[in-house]
């Protein structure tokens, strides 16, 4: 019994093993910057001749959704973002992550950085108008410095950040109405309380 | 239409030969289209060798850039090196780190610096702490026990085999299959 049983519960355990790392998602990488103060950074406000910077922010709890018009999945989340934006009472600040390098339809060794930053405005602006506008503001980060300092790497992108500036949660991805009702929603209450 | 006479008359020169046939023949039409290579070459060349030259601005730092983004890992194509991938994520690490070196800071900076932002994920060889000791030490794990298990199993089976001992009997056809001079069926062996 025992010879027959064993290489049993060997496959057993091999098969819940590989259900398991089968199920995990390998673009799921945790975050070292939640629980750490959001990076400062003073970036150009789409539509406004001014900068915005994350201390502006402070005492509140806020979002930054990182976006950008060549992004798809952007684009399937946006209808969710512009939703909450209209019914919570939350502000959502969008990031702008490389609107015209990203864009790979664009030969940059043609643009200067001029052309570049008005390109990004018209482009976004465009954008907005077109799928609606969720945020308080978006800033425009060109050449994607300011998303190497919150560790972006998959498009969109979305923090919850609390009052005092500290990173509470990332969600790399499209943000989905799951997401939101599990996840962001009550964290967002609880670090509003 | 003015390569047609030019033509013609290279062969001519380069290939008497050619003038045996009336109509366009084959050693023309080679010389032609050999002539026709020479010239494209001779006048594309020098514009590829312009394109295929991407000179660093100091090969030490290309040197340096190369060796710490072996290290790091491209996000998005997750199995590739920052170094490997030509990923748009993998360009902008490797312009921070050239940006970094030209800074003056140590290759231990520039990785700590990636690692504060993405995490040791990004590190093809993360540190030795609570949460990766599984992945250093997993293998080897897997080894001691699959070791521990195949000598357990043969020193089982080996005894198993010395144990059994021959009957008389037994050893009796063991010696009579042996003998050399008769087989059972009474035939000589070969």
């Amino acid at each position: 019994m025992n010879k027959f049983l064993w290489p049993l519960v060997g496959f057993a355990a091999l098969v819940v093993l590989l259900a398991v790392g089968l199920n995990l998602n390998p673009r799921d990488v945790p975050s070292p910057l939640v629980g750490k103060p959001a990076a400062t950074f003073s970036l150009p406000v789409l539509g406004a001749d001014r900068k915005f910077g994350p201390e502006d922010m402070q005492g509140k709890v806020w979002l930054l959704n990182v976006w950008a018009s060549w992004c798809v999945s952007c684009r399937a989340e946006h209808p969710i973002l512009v939703e909450f934006s209209k019914k919570i009472d939350v502000p959502v600040i969008g990031l702008n992550y490389k609107e015209v390098r990203g864009d790979g339809e664009i030969d940059m060794s043609k643009t200067d950085g001029e052309t570049e930053a008005k390109l990004a405005r018209e482009r976004a602006a465009k954008w907005l108008k077109q799928h609606g506008n969720p945020y308080q503001l978006s800033v425009l980060d060109l050449d994607g410095r300011v998303g190497i300092d919150y560790g972006v790497y998959g498009v969109p992108e979305t923090y919850i950040i609390d009052k005092a500036g500290i990173i509470r949660m990332k969600h790399t991805g499209p943000v989905t109405p799951d997401i939101l009702s599990t996840k962001i929603l009550p964290l967002v209450a609880e670090l509003n309380k | 239409m003015t390569a047609k006479p030019f033509a013609t008359e290279t062969c001519r020169e380069a290939n008497p030969a050619g003038q045996r046939h009336k109509e366009n023949s084959p050693p023309c039409a080679a010389v032609f289209f050999a002539v026709l290579c020479a010239l494209f070459v001779s006048v594309v060349n020098p514009v590829f060798a312009k394109e295929a030259a991407p000179l660093a601005a100091d090969p030490l730092t290309e040197k340096r850039l190369m060796a710490i983004s072996a290290e790091l890992r491209c996000l998005v194509c997750q199995n590739q090196t920052i170094a490997d991938s030509n990923a748009d994520l993998a360009n902008d690490f490797r312009r921070e780190i050239r940006t970094m070196i030209n800074q003056g800071r140590s290759d231990q900076e520039i990785l700590d610096f990636m690692v504060a932002r993405y995490g040791d994920f990004v590190r093809y060889r993360p540190p030795m702490k609570g949460t990766t000791i599984l992945l250093w030490l997993g293998p080897g794990l897997l080894l001691v026990l699959g070791l521990t298990v195949l000598v357990r199993y043969l020193r089982r089976r080996n005894d198993a085999i010395s144990d059994s001992k021959l009957s008389p009997e037994e050893q009796r056809q063991i010696d009579a299959l042996l003998t050399p001079s008769q087989d059972s069926q009474g035939n000589k062996p070969q």
